[in-house]
């Protein structure tokens, strides 16, 4: 009887040991999860408190100023086309009836499996001076008058292209939701559907095509592959080549620190946009509403408009890739390639692994404890997903390697040994920048599956003489598989595409599928780069699949 | 061997949440075998004194014995999965990712396999879902969910079931034959129960024993003849049935004088005479006789089937409710005769206006 019961803790005894009690293991484990983004970022931000005169102003004069102006152009270009690009397939989408509805409805989302900077490089490759196209253009025409692709205007037509689709699936989302109950309302009150959309369902949809914009803003921040294509030097590729090229360290990391707070500011406005997100449900969004008929030449201009998206969007890069892959494959697809792809593969395993435990121990603080502390301690560590690779990769280097030097100096000074160092041959580094990094995308996916169990699922089970790990064992577990699974699979594929950090903090010749895309992209080798990018664009089907069965509906 | 003890004895419990006091000082005392009912107004406290008892929260004063052992004292606390309580949810709360039949035997895993299939199946058949036993909770309807959550939580024979708005979730159509079908279950099984609810309707169809709760305490504990014509205080006349307040004088001979005339039975009344009193009457102690020489004008008529509910305006303006056959089909305006029918007089004091 006695051991069954616990007395209710009242003293307030002290020592560390009873705030580790109160802290509980599950908070714990998510303060050192949180540790692995705070660290990095405080070393990045430190920079700035004490620069160094030598090297701020070597950036001031030489890289800062076209670094900022290459980096606004290209968030300008892109917010504003991926904006109208999105929307206006979206709504088409969502509220329309034209020609190929259906199919254009999840096909749109299909170039989300295409990474940017292999879209990129596929439209370098055949837009180029020397490509295919241009070839024919002055060998029909003998005019040296083409469009250049290699400039501001290229590099944001490629990423409008490649982000698009975030837009389009957030936008149309919001179209879908907002239900028929609002513009009813507004068709009773004398708008036609053309007025409500302008004055009813867009106003609505703002905050949700805000957010999605702002993502898109993130994703040309942390963009390292495709400017790379291009040779287009924003703050990614600054960092990337005073670390590389001008091998120092603390430029590049007063770039980080630049580039980070850059990117809160932006942050601070999705937060914005997300805060408002709240007002658009007027009713269960009714599914079945009745669409706009687009009749005759109409429907098929919207059919036309949206083929074409398609097509340079997703089709032709596929298939040239397909094109380039089967002339090259035969000489490329040696033993050194299926080290790449196995690299990739277990690098991308155990991120997706480590990120898989970390995210539910995390999904699991926030469901034990659900008080301030916790939930700040949760939204830190998923913040890695605002913070772009290279930022990361700096930021997790230095205090490693700040690390190992003191093991080497502690060996050699206090025992006399001579040890090389430890972690920075390893691949520890390059997996907890990853992990930072992909955080969000597996927390997301579990604890939504989290939120589904109510409260009162984990009362009956206790009441039913189930408790502590039975009960994650027994309820959770079962439950959240799913999502964990989903979790998973996202990180699997994100890791597949990623290339800064894989590229700037792996051990010395441990090449993965995009720094080999990165390496013969940079030597112009275009058609041999599209062996190992398809690769990374069947792993990206996958998710992008999954997406697409939720668009159908 | 039967004990007569009682299963559960609350005793001066609180409960309080910051500065929000819940549950202040509660008593009750349940015997073995009833059914009782926690009955009372969103946010009396209710819920919170079933999660008390179930042990999902801890009590801040008092003490919780069940039988016969003390459960939870503002320092002891045996955790909910030690007290053999059984509990339906108010949402159900089955899990989503196990069979019925699963639900069902999720409390059992002590048990031999044989063993638990054999509980599994004697309550299927218990509450009539013998065929559902495959289907997850998804795929049953909500009366459906509802009966393998009450199975559930009868697999492991508990002490004592808890039910919290066992109905809410459900269409009122159906709820009336819920009712009969879950006290029939609860009382073959021979568990004791204690269910909260705001809906008197079930209550009365469900409980032996009802308690009134009204700012975390019992107003009263009692069956539902006596919540009705016995009411303790004006909180429980008013929360339970139908009826109005008419002043009077309490005269010599337990009678009160009124408007409507004297009011004679058994008398229940603050004072023994001379006092001005509040007496209750419901639609029931007014009678329709159109010899009667006393008459009030209609001026609102509720039509309920066998009855009409009618609001009648006495020559004072005082207002009172009749109930009445409803071939008496009277207009509004019209003037009907009626008297008085009570065998015994409610009376509390005065309500003061401020």
């Amino acid at each position: 009887m006695d051991v069954s019961t616990t007395p209710i803790a009242s003293s307030s005894g002290a020592g560390r040991l009873s705030v580790l009690r109160t802290l509980g293991p599950w908070r714990l484990v998510a303060l050192l999860i949180t540790l692995l983004v705070l660290v990095p970022i405080s070393v990045v931000l430190s920079s700035l408190l004490n620069p160094e005169p030598e090297i701020w102003n070597h950036l001031v004069e030489n890289v800062l100023a076209d670094l900022a102006i290459n980096t606004l152009w290209l968030i300008a270009g892109v917010a504003s086309g991926t904006l109208v690009l999105g929307v206006s397939l979206a709504w088409l989408t969502a509220v329309c009836q034209f020609p190929g509805r259906r199919l254009f409805a999840w096909a749109l989302l299909l170039p989300l499996a295409v990474p940017a900077y292999v879209t990129a490089f596929v439209a370098v490759g055949l837009l180029d001076f020397t490509g295919p196209l241009q070839t024919w253009w002055r060998a029909e025409f003998g005019l040296e008058q083409f469009p250049e692709i290699r400039s501001r205007g290229g590099v944001i037509a490629v990423m409008i292209l490649a982000f698009y689709p975030y837009v389009y699936l957030i936008a149309r989302n919001a179209f879908q939701t907002q239900g028929q109950r609002a513009m009813e309302a507004a068709q009773s009150l004398g708008l036609n559907r053309w007025g409500g959309f302008w004055r009813v369902s867009l106003p609505m949809a703002r905050p949700w095509i805000v957010g999605g914009v702002m993502l898109v803003v993130m994703e040309c921040l942390a963009d390292f592959g495709t400017v790379a294509v291009f040779n287009y030097d924003t703050f990614t590729s600054g960092i990337y080549k005073a670390w590389y090229s001008l091998f120092s360290l603390p430029a590049a990391s007063q770039l980080a620190s630049l580039l980070v707070i850059i990117v809160f500011a932006i942050l601070l406005l999705e937060q914005q946009a997300r805060a408002r997100m709240s007002y658009t449900q007027i009713g269960r969004g009714a599914a079945q509403q009745q669409r706009i008929q687009l009749h005759g030449w109409r429907g098929w201009l919207v059919t036309l408009y949206a083929s074409v998206i398609l097509l340079i969007a997703f089709i032709v890069p596929v298939m040239q890739l397909l094109l380039w892959t089967m002339e090259y494959a035969l000489n490329d697809l040696d033993a050194r390639y299926f080290q790449f792809l196995w690299h990739s593969l277990l690098l991308a395993t155990l991120t997706a692994v480590a990120v898989g435990m970390t995210a539910l121990v995390l999904a699991y603080a926030g469901r034990r404890h659900r008080d301030l502390p916790t939930r700040v301690l949760i939204r830190v560590s998923t913040m890695g997903y605002a913070l772009p690779g290279p930022v990361l990769a700096v930021g997790t280097f230095i205090p490693i390697a700040w690390f190992d030097n003191l093991l080497i100096d502690t060996a050699q000074q206090w025992f006399n040994l001579e040890i090389s160092q430890l972690l920075q041959g390893t691949l520890i580094t390059m997996l907890l920048a990853l992990i930072v990094r992909f955080q969000a995308v597996g927390f997301s996916s579990i604890d939504g599956h989290m939120q589904r169990i109510t409260t009162s699922v984990d009362d009956a089970a206790r009441s039913l003489g189930c408790s502590g790990l039975n009960l994650l064992r027994r309820i959770h577990l079962p439950i959240l598989s799913g999502g964990i699974f989903t979790g998973m699979m996202l990180v699997f594929v994100d890791v597949m595409k990623e290339m800064p950090i894989t590229l700037m903090t792996r051990p010395f010749g441990w090449d993965t599928l995009a720094v080999r895309i990165f390496e013969l992209t940079s030597e112009g080798e275009w058609q041999r780069a599209a062996l190992p990018a398809i690769a990374i664009v069947i792993a990206g089907l996958l998710p992008t699949l999954l997406l697409t069965r939720h668009a159908e509906r | 061997m039967q004990n007569d003890k009682p299963i559960l004895i609350l005793n001066n419990i609180s409960q309080r949440y910051g500065s929000n006091t819940v549950v202040d000082g509660l008593s009750l005392t349940l015997e073995r075998g009833r059914i009782g009912c926690l009955l009372g107004p969103s946010g009396c406290g209710k819920t919170t004194v079933l999660r008390c008892i179930a042990g999902f929260e801890k009590i801040r004063a008092g003490d919780i014995r069940l039988d016969d052992e003390v459960v939870s004292t503002a320092q002891l606390h045996v955790p909910p999965e030690k007290r053999r309580i059984g509990m339906v949810f108010q949402d159900y709360a089955l899990f989503p990712h196990l069979t019925a039949q699963q639900n069902i035997g999720f409390g059992l895993h002590k048990l031999s396999r044989s063993d638990r299939q054999q509980r599994q199946d004697e309550l299927l058949t218990l509450i009539g879902l013998n065929d559902a036993g495959k289907l997850y909770p998804h795929q049953l309807s909500g009366g459906q969910q509802q009966r393998i959550a009450l199975a559930r939580a009868l697999a492991p024979r508990p002490k004592l079931l808890l039910l919290d708005e066992p109905f809410s979730n459900l269409d009122i159509s159906l709820r009336e034959r819920l009712c009969n079908d879950v006290r029939e279950i609860i009382k073959r099984e021979g568990t004791t129960a204690l269910m909260v609810t705001h809906d008197q309707h079930e209550a009365f169809a469900v409980a032996d024993d009802i308690a009134i709760m009204h700012h975390g305490v019992i107003q009263q504990w009692d069956s539902a003849y006596n919540l009705y014509h016995r009411p303790a205080n004006r909180f429980v006349a008013d929360f339970i049935g139908k009826g109005v307040f008419v002043q009077g004088v309490v005269l010599e001979g337990s009678r009160v004088e009124t408007e409507l005339g004297v009011l004679e039975g058994e008398l229940h009344a603050p004072c023994a005479r001379g006092c001005v009193v509040d007496v209750l009457l419901r639609p029931d102690d007014i009678v329709h006789d159109d010899a009667s020489p006393q008459t009030a004008v209609v001026i609102g008529k509720a039509f309920q089937g066998a009855d009409i509910l009618y609001t009648l305006r006495l020559p004072s303006s005082m207002q009172v409710l009749a109930l009445v056959p409803s071939h008496h089909n009277h207009a509004i305006g019209q003037a009907i005769g009626i008297r008085l029918a009570t065998d015994h007089v409610i009376a509390f004091n005065p309500e003061v206006v401020e």
